[in-house]
């Protein structure tokens, strides 16, 4: 029992930045933008977050100028993309190579300092239960909001007058500004909530998984979080299933190996992607379903000349 | 996808070295992580900095860090070469094929390959016996742990680990005969969230002691955490873990930086291999701390007999992990099969990815 609560607690550690990361960008998507820089979003809050927090000895304080710091950076995209229209791919991938150059020239003096570590908030009562409660009523705030950021953006997506708006433009630009429906604005916004989560994802990485700064900490984690949209079909629930699904395939196959099967490390390496692709596929492989919620002007730049 | 972007990203952050004078001589580094990550990399580049320090505005030493093993290394190495380096250091043991491809079409660069096994006319090898501080390792950790079990955080199935790995157990069955480790391999240097993710599986399975052939400190950091003890590797890790690191290989790559250097500006660089130990000061162990003073004793002793030749660890009897005999009574291993080792001795609890 106590081997399955720490198993799962380490499985919950592992999706969460997974999750958070893949959260914002499925926004971002739905609204008809692909913002390739996830990877240099997060590794930019990881190292803000981490350094905010050392200097000023509070973990919170890191979490939110970590968050801060995604926001600020999609916003680079936004301008780019956005205002002067740049091409979605390219200026993604900038942001990504920027990203993890610029984390590493601001963490220097951060490398192998001791972190501050988030600690779990026990929710009273619920905590006390068996299993559930340590896995879920005791974790650290941005576990808690990961999870809030599931049931708010599905209940955004398709319960708000405002997520249905976005869903449109992110269908059809065009239509939607026919509509008199703001793109660029709409647009904005949800970037810079992309922004918000893979920062939160970062700090997540610097305050909670492993507290401490090295240099390309995220170490190709936004690109899994882009992969599990994709994947995922551009559906919340699946995300959340995909995050999970990978980080307890992650985790499962360490411990196969500590219990040594004797099945190749390098198969149970790839084990994750294989297991995560293979389900998502298969729960994605209604093709009707699955174009109605691809985002059709997915990274098409818009001008409104009209 | 992400690998020719870290490649891309560390073309971005070539440092400029030193601002000498043109004449100065470049001698370049090729890295396979960042140079601050408390490990492998750090020792390279403290390496490289007393080279600098030593050669002064004689010379210049531009270095690329996240340079990706496979074909993103070839282009790193080519534009080294390319750009007037004319000693080329390159320094992890994927970049083995990539330095003797990029040495072949430059005959007049030298290249400096760590840990590998293959050398051309300008291609040159250089590695350290890391498995004598493993040895010392496995001693210690026969002797501390309750459990009789030490968890492996390990990179990729090459020699090089799993000679590591192989020493450890050796040196651990040497104080008490029945011990285990459990091996996992995570299947990169450099990634500290698995590596931490595999401390914690490793830990929640019963180990007691950790020792890892990865980079970074995070295995260290939860070791601490968990209240268990650690071993740092190739660089002191003691600050991440004070009350936690028992002792730690560390690598001290300077004097050989500077003496290969000198050999090249005098002309008389050849072709070699080299693999310095103990007694070269290539390898130093940290101070062994956290543990009792009997088994300091035992491990400052045993790292003086290896020192001076007395002690080999490699020496018979010793089994094969599938029964077979490796080595008889009293026999010691040649070199040959230490650098190409491909199997494990008696005890370990995993199976060798082939």
């Amino acid at each position: 029992m106590e081997l399955i609560v720490a198993v799962l607690l380490t499985v919950t550690t592992a999706a969460t930045p997974l999750l958070l990361a893949a959260m914002g960008e499925l926004v971002v998507e739905r609204s008809g933008v692909l913002n390739l820089g996830v990877e240099g979003m997060i590794v930019v809050g990881a190292v803000v977050a981490f350094a905010t927090a050392q200097l000023s000895g509070n973990p919170y304080l890191g979490a939110l100028c970590g968050a801060l710091a995604g926001c600020a950076f999609s916003l680079l995209f936004g301008f780019l993309s956005l205002t002067l229209v740049t091409n979605q791919v390219a200026t993604g991938l900038a942001l990504t190579i920027l990203g993890l150059g610029l984390s590493g020239m601001i963490g220097e003096n951060f490398v192998g300092q001791p972190g501050v570590q988030l600690e779990p908030i026990a929710i009273p009562l619920l905590a006390s239960l068996p299993l559930v409660g340590p896995l879920i009523f005791n974790q650290d705030i941005i576990f808690y909001l990961s999870i809030l950021s599931v049931v708010g953006v599905s209940w955004f997506l398709f319960r708000t007058r405002i997520g249905l708006q976005l869903r449109a433009i992110g269908d059809s630009h065009g239509s939607a500004h026919a509509l008199g429906i703001s793109v660029i604005k709409t647009r904005y916004l949800a970037v810079m909530f992309g922004g918000v989560c893979a920062g939160l994802a970062g700090a997540q990485l610097s305050l909670v998984y492993t507290p401490q700064w090295v240099e390309n900490m995220s170490a190709g984690r936004g690109w899994i979080a882009l992969a599990l949209v994709v994947f995922a079909s551009w559906r919340p629930l699946r995300v959340l299933a995909g995050a999970y699904l990978f980080g307890a395939v992650t985790i499962g196959q360490l411990h196969a190996q500590a219990l040594g099967f004797g099945i190749p490390s390098q198969f149970l390496s790839a084990l994750p992607y294989l297991a995560t692709i293979l389900v998502l596929v298969l729960i994605s492989r209604n093709r009707r379903l699955t174009l109605m919620n691809t985002p059709a002007s997915l990274a098409q730049s818009f001008v409104p000349d009209r | 996808m992400k690998k020719t972007l870290l490649a891309l990203t560390a073309a971005a952050v070539v440092s400029l070295g030193g601002t000498a004078a043109q004449a100065a001589t470049k001698i370049c580094f090729v890295y396979v992580g960042s140079k601050t990550d408390g490990g492998w990399t750090q020792a390279h580049d403290i390496g490289r900095q007393e080279l600098q320090n030593h050669f002064g505005d004689k010379i210049e030493t531009p270095y690329l860090e996240n340079v990706a093993e496979g074909p993103d290394a070839e282009r790193a190495i080519e534009r080294f070469a390319r750009s007037g380096c004319e000693l080329i250091f390159t320094t992890s043991f994927g970049f083995m094929e990539p330095t003797l491809d990029v040495a072949k079409k430059f005959p007049k660069v030298k290249f400096e390959h760590a840990t590998g096994y293959k050398t051309s006319d300008n291609v040159t090898s250089y590695n350290s016996r890391f498995y004598q501080g493993r040895f010392i390792q496995g001693q210690i950790a026969g002797q501390i742990s309750k459990t009789g079990v030490a968890g492996y955080i390990a990179s990729f199935p090459i020699p090089e680990v799993v000679r590591g790995i192989n020493s450890f157990l050796l040196g651990a069955q040497s104080v008490n005969p029945d011990f285990k480790i459990k091996v996992v391999w995570v299947n990169s240097w450099f990634d500290a969230g698995k590596e931490a993710d595999a401390a914690k599986a490793l830990v929640d399975q019963g180990v007691d002691i950790l020792t890892q052939h990865t980079d970074s400190t995070a295995p260290m950091q939860v070791a601490a955490e968990r209240g268990i003890h650690a071993f740092g590797q190739a660089s002191d890790m003691i600050e991440a873990g004070p009350n936690t690191q028992l002792t730690a290989i560390i690598d001290s790559w300077g004097p050989y930086y500077i003496k290969r250097t000198q050999a090249m500006m005098d002309g008389t660089w050849k072709t070699q291999s080299t693999w310095d130990g103990l007694i070269d000061g290539i390898l130093t162990m940290a101070p062994y701390t956290n543990m009792p003073d009997d088994v300091k004793q035992m491990a400052m002793e045993t790292e003086a007999k290896i020192t001076n030749g007395e002690l080999h660890p490699f020496t018979g009897p010793v089994t094969k992990q599938d029964g077979s005999e490796w080595l008889k009574d009293g026999e010691t291993a040649d070199d040959g099969t230490l650098l190409g080792m491909n199997f494990y001795v008696m005890g370990v609890d995993d199976k060798l990815p082939q």
